[in-house]
């Protein structure tokens, strides 16, 4: 998969690109950089690959933005009764722990899966309803980090 | 049933399968917040064929019909009639027709040099014909869409971010046309309830309506417009009712036309 395959170069480039860098001075509250970006890009692409060992197809889209303890993001994605999808979601930076959830339009949770490990987490369903979904991100343990969210199906 | 025994790449004492995923229900503030973005908010024509296989058999050589662009110097339908070409190229995908899918694809780059956004797509060409000739139909799938996002993403750098959604707007409605078309000859509720997408349509509304004046104001839009607006109508009724067949045939016919309408432009109109 080239996605995925890019996604890994890029990860190993960009890891050994910060790993030659001094290490930066120490801050109260560290921030995200814009580095910070296209790292949980990589990383939210890494996990959703290892879903497609499975017969998952990862989207090309994704979204990515700023998760701040407290602020969960909500997005909305549109599936199909019968589907199969995993939502991965990968924060860098000074983020420790992030939660996935799915819920129905009205917002009630949905029955399914988790995965959670350091600053990564995916949550996988089946629909039973089409129709609108929520997608809960959630910054659980750490400072405000960048993050991306991408999903797979099938 | 979702499978983690094959993900080996991953720790599995990092999973739980939970009752559910999280225990609260979403408050209406919460839900108020939601934030809606083309590239995951509108499903991909192969997501939703997905769905189509599980639930019925489609003969997808028979669906797989591709209209021909006509030559048009309107860039708002030449847009549209990209995210139309798109929509084939996972039909023919589907039938496993390795030859329209290269002839989607070369339509594909042709409209995208009309655009001028062709430089950056070049290349999507070349591996569509390289992914059909070897007959990697999963690669394509992915391909197909990376297409589509590279072409948004070059029209939103030379600021024609008013046609983005309207290339989204056309692969939606050639999806929902094949999708209509074969559900209205092999009705099933379970089938049924696939075209029902009040949310999608309320959001390609919305956004339409944000398109300048001189965008909205184009016949064709207009049409196509007006179109979604009855599309809204005969979806938005209660969840729990199955979507009557001749609902679901009116779908179908509105499909139809506004898929002509794209292809054949504003020619109709005069």
């Amino acid at each position: 998969m080239r996605a995925l395959r890019l996604a890994l170069f890029v990860t190993a480039t960009v890891t050994c690109v910060t790993a030659q860098e001094p290490a930066p001075p120490k801050a109260a509250t560290p921030q995200p950089t814009p580095a910070d970006a296209t790292v949980a890009r990589s990383r939210a692409l890494e996990l959703a690959g290892a879903f497609a060992n499975d017969g998952y197809k990862v989207r090309d889209g994704f979204f990515s933005g700023a998760l701040e303890k407290g602020k969960p993001v909500f997005l909305q994605v549109n599936l199909f009764s019968g589907n199969e999808y995993w939502f991965s979601a990968a924060a860098n930076g000074p983020a420790r722990k992030i939660s996935v959830d799915v819920f129905d339009a009205k917002g009630r949770p949905l029955e399914g899966e988790t995965y959670k490990d350091a600053g990564t987490a995916a949550a996988g369903i089946v629909t039973k309803k089409s129709g609108p979904h929520v997608v809960r991100v959630e910054l659980t343990d750490g400072d405000k980090s960048d993050f991306c969210l991408v999903y797979s199906y099938k | 049933m979702l499978l983690r025994i094959v993900i080996p790449s991953l720790c599995l004492a990092a999973f739980s399968a939970a009752p559910a995923l999280s225990e609260s229900t979403l408050t209406k503030p919460q839900l108020e917040t939601v934030v809606q973005i083309d590239a995951l908010t509108i499903p991909t024509p192969g997501e939703f064929f997905v769905a189509m296989d599980k639930q019925g058999q489609p003969n997808w050589t028979q669906l797989f019909k591709p209209e021909t662009p006509s030559a048009t110097a309107s860039r708002e339908q030449m847009a549209l009639m990209l995210g139309v070409l798109v929509a084939d190229g996972y039909i023919a995908v589907e039938a496993q027709d390795g030859q329209g899918v290269k002839n989607t694809g070369k339509d594909i780059i042709n409209l995208a040099k009309k655009l001028n956004v062709s430089q950056s797509i070049l290349g999507r060409g070349n591996s569509i014909n390289d992914f059909a000739s070897n007959n990697d139909w999963s690669a394509l799938r992915e391909e197909l869409e990376a297409t589509q996002n590279e072409v948004k993403l070059a029209m939103a750098e030379q600021k024609d971010q008013d046609l983005v959604i309207l290339v989204s707007l056309g692969a939606w409605i050639r999806g929902t046309d094949v999708a209509t078309m074969f559900i209205a000859g092999n009705y099933s509720p379970e089938l049924a309830e696939l075209v029902r997408q009040p949310a999608i349509v309320s959001y390609l509304l919305d956004q339409v309506s944000k398109l300048p004046e001189k965008v909205h104001s184009d016949p064709l839009i207009l049409k196509l417009a007006s179109g979604l607006e009855s599309v809204r109508q005969l979806v938005t009724t209660d969840v729990d009712v199955p979507l009557p067949p001749d609902s679901v045939n009116a779908l179908a016919e509105t499909m139809r036309s506004m898929v002509h309408a794209i292809a054949e432009g504003t020619k109709q109109e005069s």
